[in-house]
């Protein structure tokens, strides 16, 4: 996670500058220059939130514990089982097309979980669910260790989910 | 494919160990020998047994982006950006192009320098966001500069007729230079560009 750590200095100093010049923007009234400085903002400051996210949903695999509690009862519920969840955003997340992430999300429509994937850095948010679980799969999170084979990361990064942050960020969504 | 062949793995012009130390051979056994060798599997599987198997790789491309065939397209068009990717470096290239494709250069962005700045800038995080390619292209007289997302390219999408390209998937350079892709972009047009190739490319297209 070192060269990913990284990336996510690059967002928030990229972040920071273009919130700067978001300020400059307005105290000049350059609606104009508000709008060009809106793809600087999405990218950077969704790169931030999803490596923000991206941390705290990882914990070392001598920690892992399963999901517990309502958590688990929803993932059985909508899902069939923890395997069953596992398999379909795995093969969600592997069919991303280039940049992008897959999600464990929380659709506050419906009070139920779902599955998705966003590309380059658009947040979760920006479907209109809230993030409980996000997986990397811009090169970057895993190519030092599987190169082009995303499949195999998929299957190993199940070993380090925190399901506990996940079920806090559940409990806070409802 | 070509006649009633499958699509085959085109080699580069070069060695996979030639671009050395500027491009690593491991880099280039992964790129072209894996992420490019597993997107002309998947044209052959999409294409097993079709008519479409007789086409050209850049007719086959053409054809799934005109009938927005997603999938068939994301494999194509990589197949052949990878091959004008390869083609466009070589050994010990770099430097400066000259006569024709010079004036135009000079002629479309002030001077070679500014032009490799910009080029240089285009790949940028930021302008150049997610996956993608940096393209010179000639467009209705003049050069410019483009950035295509994922597999996308200037000649499926119309917007220009391809002299260079320069890959920014990490998977391009993140085993050489991992975040630093400013870094390998200056390896890339001090070390690899083959300005021979981008002169050949302009002759064949342009009759200005």
């Amino acid at each position: 996670w070192f060269a990913d750590s990284k990336h996510h200095q690059a967002y928030v100093n990229g972040l920071n500058a273009a919130l700067a010049q978001q300020a400059a923007a307005m105290e000049a009234g350059d609606v104009e220059a508000l709008v060009k400085l809106q793809p600087a903002i999405k990218f950077n400051g969704g790169g931030h939130v999803n490596h923000t996210i991206f941390w705290s949903n990882l914990c070392p695999e001598k920690d892992w514990e399963p999901p517990q509690g309502d958590l688990a009862a929803k993932i059985d519920a909508t899902f069939g089982s923890l395997e069953a969840l596992q398999a379909k955003l795995s093969a969600q997340t592997a069919a991303v097309q280039g940049s992008g992430w897959g999600w464990l999300g929380y659709d506050p429509a419906s009070g139920g979980l779902v599955t998705a994937t966003t590309a380059n850095q658009d947040p979760l948010a920006t479907l209109g669910l809230v993030p409980l679980l996000g997986i990397d799969v811009w090169e970057h999170a895993y190519y030092l260790q599987y190169k082009n084979v995303r499949p195999d990361y998929l299957k190993n990064v199940w070993r380090v989910v925190n399901w506990r942050n996940v079920a806090e960020r559940l409990a806070a969504a409802q | 494919g070509e006649g009633a062949m499958a699509y085959t793995l085109r080699e580069p012009p070069y060695a996979l160990d030639a671009l050395e130390p500027h491009m690593s051979k491991s880099t280039m056994e992964f790129h072209w020998g894996k992420h490019h060798q597993t997107y002309v599997n998947n044209i052959n599987t999409a294409t097993e047994g079709k008519p479409e198997a007789d086409l050209s790789v850049e007719d086959l491309m053409l054809k799934a982006w005109k009938e927005g065939a997603g999938g068939l397209f994301n494999n194509a068009g990589q197949v052949w950006n990878h091959d004008f990717f390869w083609e466009g470096m070589k050994p010990n290239g770099g430097g400066q192009p000259s006569g024709k494709l010079m004036d135009r250069i000079v002629a479309s962005f002030g001077s070679f320098d500014e032009f490799c700045a910009k080029f240089k800038a285009a790949g940028a995080p930021g302008p150049a966001f997610g996956s993608g390619w940096i393209w010179l292209v000639e467009n209705g007289g003049a050069l410019e500069i483009q950035f295509t997302s994922n597999a996308e390219n200037p000649l499926a999408s119309g917007t220009g007729k391809p002299l260079l390209t320069y890959d920014v998937w990490e998977h391009a350079y993140y085993l050489d230079h991992q975040n630093l892709r400013p870094r390998y972009i200056n390896v890339f047009m001090e070390h690899l560009v083959d300005w021979d190739k981008v002169a050949e490319r302009l002759g064949a297209i342009s009759s200005l």
